[in-house]
């Protein structure tokens, strides 16, 4: 029963991540873009933690988190991209 | 004009130290699970990153005064000078050893001459990363 339901979910998280795909290929404009990409971090880190309860493991845990790091920290210089044209500012105006 | 990302920069200052949290757990969970000294340092390099991003250069140049080459330089010396130790004790070039302490208020821990060998290796990666994304942001 709860395995039909993981394995159920995961297909549904892979049909989610090709819907986002889609939206980052004609996506009008780039901050689509950069939504689209944090949402399929975000996708991939749940299919993970669907997946090591599915595999019954607690290997997966770490890259959970750095995947968690590595995309909060990548939307981040996205967004500043966006916003100020420089990511890594030398002095700060405000 | 005035940008406003006072919420920006306070969940910042939580999530370092989480993140520098992980690098250290990762570092040392890499002797019998995965971890190590390669991935500490990316984490750890990761850290630094999100700490320029969010503020300025000069303000964590004044908060963190270290010079990462400096930091590149003595950790590639230290996992060279943890393989040339070995030739001491008349072993071949980057033999391990390891041994059992009793140490109080932890109970029995496993010390070896890997760990440091990893740190020496965490080091280079963090002033490598480090510092080819500063030289890279400092071009534009």
């Amino acid at each position: 029963m709860i395995n039909t339901l993981l394995v159920t979910s995961l297909i549904l998280f892979g049909v989610a991540i090709a819907i986002t795909l889609i939206r980052i290929i004609i996506g009008p404009s780039l901050p689509d873009r950069v939504l689209s990409l944090d949402m399929i971090g975000v996708q991939i880190v749940s299919s993970l933690a669907i997946i090591s309860i599915l595999l019954n493991t607690r290997a997966f845990l770490e890259v959970i988190l750095v995947l968690a790091i590595l995309a909060f920290i990548s939307t981040i210089s996205f967004t500043k991209y966006i916003e100020r044209g420089v990511i890594i500012e030398r002095k700060r105006d405000n | 004009m005035k940008i406003n990302n006072v919420i920006l920069r306070t969940v910042t200052k939580i999530s370092v130290f989480i993140i520098l949290t992980l690098a250290v757990y990762l570092f040392f969970a890499g002797h019998n699970s995965p971890g190590g000294g390669f991935i500490a340092g990316l984490v750890l390099a990761a850290a630094f990153v999100l700490l320029f991003l969010v503020y300025d250069m000069d303000t964590i140049r004044k908060g963190i005064p270290i010079d990462f080459k400096k930091i590149a330089a003595f950790g590639a010396f230290l996992a060279v000078g943890t393989g040339f130790g070995a030739f001491v004790f008349d072993v071949p070039f980057l033999t391990q050893s390891f041994d059992y302490f009793e140490v109080p208020f932890f109970g029995e821990v496993e010390l070896s001459t890997v760990t440091i060998f990893e740190a020496g290796v965490s080091f280079a990666v963090v002033g490598v990363v480090i510092t080819i994304i500063l030289s890279i942001s400092e071009d534009v």
